[in-house]
């Protein structure tokens, strides 16, 4: 008897008590669209497609972000300039798929892809989620301001031979005998 | 006809209007409540604090799909949620708002009122019944385990009311509070009444039969559009409604200093009961039903019934 009143009752009463002056405490609500959160820079938000500091697409097209992708909603085509540089002749991300999972960004070897901290992409047709190169390309570097592919990768373009690219050796003759 | 006096036809549709408007709005105001105690805000954008939020679920459900599907029994699906919010507007008839407000001036209005809950039990098991799905089922068998647990002592507790006003007219036994609320002598039956009010109107703690987490929604997972608004707003209407039988038999109904209005006492004191009914929805887990038909029938009742014993014999020794 005495533990039923106890446990029941006078637990019960207090536990409303405790509640009832929670009505003086402050909100936790942030009330979003009027109060903007801050938003993390390495927050994994809408994806861009970033350029070189020379202002040329990074994109190599090498396929290995779309690969990587868990539900597969990457698409594009390989394509290449008339100085051997290869860039994608569409790209295609398909939003109402992507989990902003990121791995897209992990895989790329250029830094390409990168995620931002925009997450505000709400639409009220499903194919305005479907996002082309034009949409996805921006004008600056991204997160990563110095880098550039040509630049340091032994690929040959027009105006850079084999070797000349940064810290690169020049090449070795393999079936010469001479040291 | 058009004065306001117990039976007129314009005090008849102020209440019913009232009435309605209130539980309507108690969808705002318990939304709203609830946030405070849980520290979020609710619902505060359609309108002035988000006042017309009722409006907008309003046109929501009755823009809703109303569907009956196919496998229902569809005499009794249909029947069920008119069932049980006539029943709830009907218990209005009785209570006393005021002195000059009040539908009927009936000499059996506590039996009136019991009769009318035991029928809305009717509602819950039709519903859940006819919806031929077996969350609805179980929701339907948890209602009957708990209407059977609460009815008895909830008749019972009110009995030392009745014995010390002499009537069972509720107008009565507001004017026999005059000189001292019920609330003192008969604390027992209070308590035990407030108790079996929540399970009458299906309140949590003890909205067993409509259980979300467990049982989708019980009685009316079926149930959509306008039909499922009349479950809706019943159990509003029915908060509503043990708020001021409370307020009534407990609490002196309308009486109160006269610097204000019968009918503002009332209204206040009930809002502090549906306030501590939504404190009570915001604070307490949910028992299981089989710990509530025990705390019911091996608890509530023996209290209750020792509660009327000890009025009896006091009333009797001193008379
Ligand atoms: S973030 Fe993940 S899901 Fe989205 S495109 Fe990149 S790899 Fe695919
Ligand atoms: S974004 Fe990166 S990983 Fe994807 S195709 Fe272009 S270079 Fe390759």
């Amino acid at each position: 008897m005495y533990t039923l009143i106890k446990d029941t009752l006078l637990s019960q009463v207090r536990t409303l008590w405790m509640v009832f002056l929670k009505i003086f405490t402050k909100a936790d609500t942030v009330e979003y669209p009027d109060v903007q959160p801050y938003m993390f820079p390495r927050w994994r938000g809408r994806i861009i497609l970033s350029r070189d500091p020379d202002g040329e697409e990074r994109c190599v097209a090498c396929n290995l972000c779309a690969v990587a992708c868990p539900v597969d909603c990457i698409a594009l085509q390989k394509a290449e300039t008339e100085d051997g540089r290869w860039y994608p002749e569409f790209f295609r991300i398909n939003f109402s798929r992507c989990i902003m999972c990121g791995f897209c960004e992990e895989a790329c070897p250029t830094n390409a892809i990168q995620l931002t901290p925009d997450f505000e992409m709400a639409e009220y047709a499903r194919q305005d989620m479907v996002w082309e190169k034009e949409d996805l390309l921006i004008d600056g570097t991204g997160k990563y301001h110095d880098y550039n592919y040509y630049r340091v990768a032994g690929k040959q373009i027009a105006g850079k031979d084999k070797g000349e690219a940064l810290n690169e050796a020049p090449p070795v003759d393999v079936r010469s005998l001479l040291p | 006809m058009f004065v306001l006096e117990v039976g007129s036809v314009l005090t008849i549709g102020l209440i019913l209007a009232v009435v309605i408007v209130v539980a309507a709005m108690l969808i705002w105001v318990e939304r709203r409540l609830l946030s405070f105690w849980q520290e979020r805000l609710g619902p505060n954008r359609v309108g002035w604090f988000g006042l017309l939020q009722v409006v907008a679920d309003m046109i929501k459900i009755f823009t809703k799909e109303d569907w009956i599907p196919p496998f229902a029994d569809r005499f009794s699906f249909v029947i069920a949620p008119a069932i049980i919010m006539s029943v709830v507007l009907l218990s209005f008839a009785v209570i006393p708002f005021a002195p000059n407000i009040g539908v009927v001036d009936s000499n059996v209005g506590v039996l009136f009122i019991l009769a009318m809950a035991s029928l809305g039990a009717y509602s819950v098991m039709l519903g859940g019944l006819s919806s031929d799905n077996k969350y609805a089922l179980l929701g339907s068998l948890r209602a009957a385990a708990q209407m059977v647990s609460y009815e008895v002592f909830m008749g019972i507790s009110l009995l030392g009311v009745v014995a010390l006003s002499g009537s069972f007219n509720l107008r009565v036994i507001v004017e026999a509070q005059a000189d001292g609320w019920y609330v003192i002598p008969q604390f027992a039956g209070f308590v035990i009444f407030l108790i079996a009010g929540i399970a009458e109107s299906h309140r949590l703690p003890f909205d067993i039969p409509e259980a979300e987490q467990e049982i989708c929604s019980g009685y009316h997972t079926e149930y959509s559009g306008m039909k499922f608004g009349m479950f809706f707003v019943a159990e509003y209407i029915g908060l509503v409604l043990v708020s001021s039988l409370i307020t009534v038999l407990f609490f002196g109904g309308w009486l109160g200093p006269s610097f204000l209005p019968p009918i503002i006492w009332f209204a206040i004191k009930s809002s502090m009961f549906i306030a501590f009914f939504i404190l009570l929805r915001a604070a307490i887990p949910r028992p299981r039903y089989d710990q509530l038909m025990n705390y019911g029938w091996l608890f509530l009742l023996p209290v209750s019934l020792l509660n009327l014993l000890v009025t009896g014999a006091i009333i009797l020794s001193t008379q």
